[in-house]
């Protein structure tokens, strides 16, 4: 299937190989006419106008949450639009300490969603090592404020999470488990339901980091029972500006506001003001209104060609440049094989640094990523100061992985 | 930019750098890292008599901060900290001679920066 021809950017520029998708995706015509349409024709602000203008232009933003929450299984008010996965998680590294309360004998009190409320000493929140800065440095700083430990599930030798491990260090004192659902290094699929499982025998707070796993995988909020799950809708075929963090309805309506202003409020004196209910509570100020329509437009575009389709391309795709790329000399790909990843493959070739090897592929129109990738504490684990990225997406190409291996031959041989 | 950063000078001072390695009786050194790809260099300098009379540099990096600061540290030697310390991103991009995008700019200018950081201590 020709997917390329949906997305306006490979018209203007037609040598373009992209393989940067897992920083951010390209974006089919729907989401970008979306985007113009709503200026064009609906414009205005959201929930306060009484006109038909403003009360279509709700109805459009009312009607993409509604799109979202059906996309993963969830509530529409279990749906709050945020900037992206870093702001989510951010959310919540500011607000959860609410759900985990300390009690005066300083022993913590947590309130889990499985219902079961437990004293216990819980001060620790478990990360694992393949964290992006983003699902690492809120939670450093949430220590640091609340005083908690931070533990990290090691990886094993091949790219992986080392689930031996993660039972030992998930355990009564684990407060928070927040972890990447596909690695944005290693493209590794972590086992959510596994590690949410051993979390919630724990009695512990449950977060998953879906932004690379969401432009990939279907989402099932419900079947893997996590509390919160965020991911960016620019990595999904979706704008800049606009994310997602869902929550589950009890547990957000126990958290206090994060920002407050305009549009979160019930009612307000000049000395206090009361809260509207969720999702509104989250949402202060105006919002991305036109990107919350874009995103919905991109989940549309998934739902046409289906995840199916999507799964079969990017695997034959994905499949063809781990095998072609394991044929070039001194290349090294940290990447746990075919039936453990998702469309990201990074690697070394011996000698030549990242950077190097990204520009000169950049000479042939080819853009791949280079560097440490948000994962500076990974990279010196692995002992490297970066690596080469390539991530793939609908419209890539066996054309594509090949320019990319012709592309490598030449760094080898400029390196030679 | 082009291919012209991996022209054969510039790729030799990346095979073979020139003053790496580290001084036994070094006075005053500085480590940088850059933070668009985690590398991190260190320079180790000899001041006598307000004259860089040694130098040395640690670290991995890409063609242009290993070439840059190969050319660098041959600059400096022999140098008067004062001169030194008036060093500029001008004089960088002139020693390298290519032109060098914004992203790789401070790839180029690790070395400067790092240099900078270690003549902050020298005392007149």
């Amino acid at each position: 299937m020709n997917f390329k021809k949906d997305f306006p950017i490979f018209e203007k520029n037609p040598d373009l190989v992209y393989l940067d998708s897992a920083s951010t995706s390209q974006k089919p015509k729907q989401v970008i006419n979306s985007i113009t349409a709503f200026y064009e024709n609906e414009n205005a602000n959201i929930h306060r106008g009484v006109y038909d203008l403003s009360e279509e232009a709700s109805r459009k933003y009312k009607e993409s949450r509604e799109i979202i929450a059906k996309f993963i299984n969830a509530k529409p008010e279990e749906i709050i639009f945020t900037r992206n996965t870093t702001e989510s998680i951010n959310f919540l590294s500011y607000t959860l300490k609410n759900l985990i309360s300390k009690a005066n004998s300083g022993k913590i009190f947590i309130n889990s969603s499985s219902g079961k409320s437990q004293i216990q000493e819980k001060n620790e929140i478990v990360l694992t090592e393949m964290e992006h800065h983003s699902n690492l440095i809120p939670w450093q700083q949430f220590a640091k404020k609340n005083d908690f430990k931070l533990k990290f599930i090691p990886i094993t030798k091949n790219y992986e999470l080392d689930y031996k491990k993660a039972k030992e260090i998930i355990n009564k004192k684990t407060a928070i488990l927040a972890f990447s659902h596909v690695s944005n290094v290693f493209g590794t699929e972590n086992d959510a339901k596994k590690l949410i499982n051993l979390a919630k025998n724990n009695g512990a707070l449950t977060i998953v980091d879906a932004a690379q796993s969401a432009p990939h995988i279907k989402i099932n909020v419900k079947k893997i029972d996590c509390d919160f799950l965020a991911f960016s809708g620019h990595k999904m075929f979706g704008p800049t500006g606009i994310g997602v963090l869902y929550g589950k309805q009890e547990l957000l309506e126990n958290l206090p506001p994060f920002l407050f202003g305009g549009g979160m409020i019930n009612s307000v004196s000049y000395e206090d003001a009361g809260w509207a209910e969720i999702p509104e509570k989250f949402e202060a100020g105006t919002p991305n209104i036109e990107g919350a329509i874009a995103l919905g437009e991109a989940i549309k575009y998934f739902e046409k060609i289906s995840f199916e389709n999507i799964k079969e391309h990017e695997k034959k795709i994905f499949g063809y440049a781990l095998e072609k790329l394991k044929t070039l000399k001194n290349i090294i790909i940290y990447n746990p094989g075919i039936n453990k990843s998702f469309s990201v493959i990074s690697f070394n070739i011996k000698g030549v640094h990242p950077h190097d090897v990204a520009s000169i592929l950049n000479e042939y129109h080819i853009a791949i990523r280079a560097g440490h990738h948000c994962c500076m504490p990974l990279m010196k684990k692995l002992g490297i100061s970066g690596t080469c990225r390539a991530s793939f997406s609908i419209y890539n190409t066996k054309e594509d992985v090949d320019k990319l291996v012709l592309g490598l031959k030449k760094v080898q041989e400029i390196f030679k | 930019m082009s291919l012209e950063i991996y022209k054969e000078h510039l790729l030799d001072l990346y095979k073979n750098p020139h003053n790496k390695g580290i001084l036994e009786n070094f006075t005053h050194e500085f480590s940088k890292n850059n933070p668009l790809c985690g590398d991190e260099i260190k320079i180790q300098l000899t001041i006598k008599n307000n004259k860089i009379i040694d130098v040395k540099f640690e670290g991995v990096g890409c063609v242009i901060s290993m070439a840059s600061t190969s050319m660098l540290t041959d600059k400096i030697k022999d140098m008067e900290v004062e001169s030194a310390k008036k060093l500029t991103k001008e004089n960088i991009l002139e020693m390298i001679h290519i032109p060098i995008s914004s992203v790789r700019l401070k790839c180029a200018l690790l070395s400067l920066d790092t240099l900078n950081g270690a003549l902050k201590n020298v005392r007149n």
